[in-house]
């Protein structure tokens, strides 16, 4: 990383660390939450989407994997949270590479429209399972307050946990874009074929990219679990979150690191606008503006906020010649 | 006395299956011909429906006698999409593709919610409402109405692509679409078409579901997951394999719904995976 983009990350960092004591609302500081946790939910998606190409639209299922095994856990065996998040990641884990290893075959839209089917059956069979409390969901116990019990009384703590967890997010992202594995999950996503014929085994990265996607998406949800103390199929499995979980990252920028937080920001900074300003969802202004905000930025800008500043910055410094098509 | 209720279950699946093989005919043309799946494709339906029930409650028009004009709305409604916003990514990456539809979804339902509100509306008391008995067996009128209406349209539609110059341009472009246009087929105009009558085919069924089912500006999306499964079962493109596959997927359902009701989505979906994991081509698909 360049010497600017430390100084870049180091003023972001420091923004992030102080932001929740300038903004006292609880309001706003549910609402810097809120964008946090979407930010994590999109850069763990990425990983799959973005490095590796490969579509998802039913990572709420990983999300509510990991915020109903906490819970249950918690219930039924009095284990800490933080122990029931990575347990929850685990078996998102388990439950991404069954699933994964025989849809792996499928390709683009195929894929997509399976991990909706496959996200829609899981909250199905949740809604109509008695033991994880059916449709009506569950009741987080509140035992203790504190670290240790992943309780707390004010939004403060949440916020510092919610980042913490970004930051871990974006750090293993990272680490996976700039080793090896970058590079191969870059190869299957532009060039199957030819990465085939070099030996690549393409199930097994594919295979790779959803594990360590869908462990950070069951962090996410055990975090959220932790935050409202309640958990339902319609909120933690919904196919309008696993779209929304996608639609950060492509807002942001697909395949890249910052995309997802960035996208995140826009999103909530959206949501949050268009319910002050026609109150309320009741008519649905909201949804007419994210409708008309996701087909101008899947037209135009295919490679989403960050690769509109990339190609305009580009541009600024070297004009292209007449005749040059413009990069994307 | 079971067997009774088998035949009739059996029978009530397929009046509904053929309601969502014109539906899956409408996805799979836009989808055989240009490869882009259209995740809006329920909002036609939705739209279609509520073309039918404000026909019918501001001026007392039955949705039988509007199916024609609602049908010419939605063909220019799809043209009209196709023209503004599906024509600019035609060669876009899948992910924009996708995100294009999907995000036509969820504009589309804000709309309908904006004009028309969250409310479920339903037309009362049209001309085909009632039941008609054949022997022990009682089937809805609509019900009947809405299977008959939906054999009329698939055949249409089939006989328009293989009967006609306009329908065999059509699968042209589909099969190739630089030979097509090397032909003197515009390759532009035809993906007009196809969504054209891509809407007109879930408008249609949206208004023969119209007499029995609802309308709020969500209806289309479990219309829109069973037509995918349909597309698949069918084979991606294929109208005779949507027609099949939709009789199956409705009598799946149906029957399903009899034993587990509250699992019927999900055997739908359970089906999907199935088949395009032991037979992607579909059942009439190109391999």
């Amino acid at each position: 990383m360049s010497k600017r983009g430390l100084l870049a990350c180091a003023i972001a960092l420091a923004l992030a660390a102080v932001a929740p004591l300038a903004i006292t609302s609880p309001a706003y500081q549910n609402m810097l939450i809120v964008a946090l946790m979407l930010a994590q939910l999109g850069v763990a998606w990425n990983i799959l989407g973005g490095y590796a190409g490969q579509v998802s639209l039913g990572h709420a299922a990983f999300f509510g994997i990991g915020a109903y095994t906490s819970t249950l856990l918690l219930m039924h065996f009095g284990l800490s949270p933080w122990l029931g998040m990575l347990a929850g990641g685990a078996l998102a884990v388990a439950f991404a590479l069954v699933i994964g290893w025989p849809c792996f075959r499928l390709k683009g839209h195929y894929f997509a429209i399976a991990t909706i089917a496959v996200a829609e059956i899981l909250q199905v069979v949740f809604t109509n399972w008695d033991f994880v409390g059916g449709a009506v969901g569950l009741t987080v116990p509140m035992r203790d307050t504190g670290l240790a019990a992943f309780v707390f009384n004010s939004k403060l703590p949440y916020y510092y946990i919610s980042l913490a967890l970004l930051l871990l997010t974006l750090a293993a992202s990272r680490a996976i874009e700039t080793s090896y594995l970058g590079h191969y999950f870059r190869a299957i996503k532009d060039e199957p074929d030819a990465a085939r014929s070099l030996g690549i085994d393409l199930t097994r990265y594919k295979l790779i990219a959803i594990a360590a996607s869908s462990f950070f998406t069951a962090c996410g949800g055990t975090l959220y679990a932790q935050k409202e103390l309640f958990v339902d199929p319609g909120s933690v499995m919904a196919t309008s979150l696993s779209v929304k979980i996608a639609l950060v990252t492509i807002l942001g920028g697909v395949g890249s690191l910052i995309g997802p937080v960035i996208g995140a920001g826009i999103l909530t900074a959206i949501e949050e606008s268009t319910r002050q300003i026609f109150g309320g969802s009741g008519r649905g202004t909201d949804l007419i503006l994210y409708g008309f905000i996701i087909v101008v930025v899947a037209v135009y800008y295919p490679q989403g906020v960050v690769g509109g500043i990339r190609a305009w910055l580009a541009r600024r410094r070297s004009p292209p010649a007449p005749g040059v098509e413009r990069a994307a | 006395m079971t067997g009774e209720i088998l035949l009739q279950t059996l029978l009530s699946g397929i009046l509904i299956g053929l309601v969502y093989a014109l539906v899956a005919v409408g996805l799979t043309m836009i989808f055989g011909v240009m490869d882009i799946v259209n995740f809006a494709h329920g909002e036609f339906l939705m739209f279609g429906m509520y073309a039918s029930f404000w026909l019918f409650s501001l001026y007392a028009l039955d949705p039988l006698f509007t199916l024609p004009l609602t049908a010419l709305m939605l063909f220019a409604l799809g043209a009209a999409v196709y023209h503004v916003v599906i024509r600019r990514i035609i060669d876009a990456p899948m992910l924009s593709q996708i995100f294009t539809t999907f995000g036509l979804m969820i504009l589309f339902r804000g709309v309908a919610q904006f004009l028309w509100k969250p409310d479920f509306r339903s037309v009362e008391n049209s001309l085909v409402s009632g039941s008609v008995t054949l022997g022990s067996l009682h089937f809805g009128l609509p019900q009947i109405v809405a299977g008959a209406g939906a054999i009329l349209a698939t055949g249409a539609i089939w006989w328009f692509l293989n009967r006609t110059r306009l329908g065999a341009a059509l699968e042209a472009t589909a099969a190739d679409r630089e030979a097509a246009q090397l032909m003197g087929i515009p390759s532009q105009r035809m993906f007009m078409l196809a969504w054209g009558i891509g809407a007109a085919c879930a408008g249609i069924a949206g208004s023969l579901l119209s007499t029995f089912i609802p309308v709020f500006p969500e209806v289309g999306a479990n219309f829109v997951l069973t037509a995918f499964v349909v597309v698949a079962l069918g084979g991606f493109g294929s109208v005779t394999g949507a027609f099949l596959a939709g009789i199956i997927v409705g009598v799946v359902e149906v029957l399903g719904g009899l034993f587990w009701p509250q699992y019927k989505l999900a055997l739908v979906l359970v089906l999907y995976l199935l088949v395009v994991l032991w037979r992607p081509q579909g059942l009439l698909g190109r391999a």
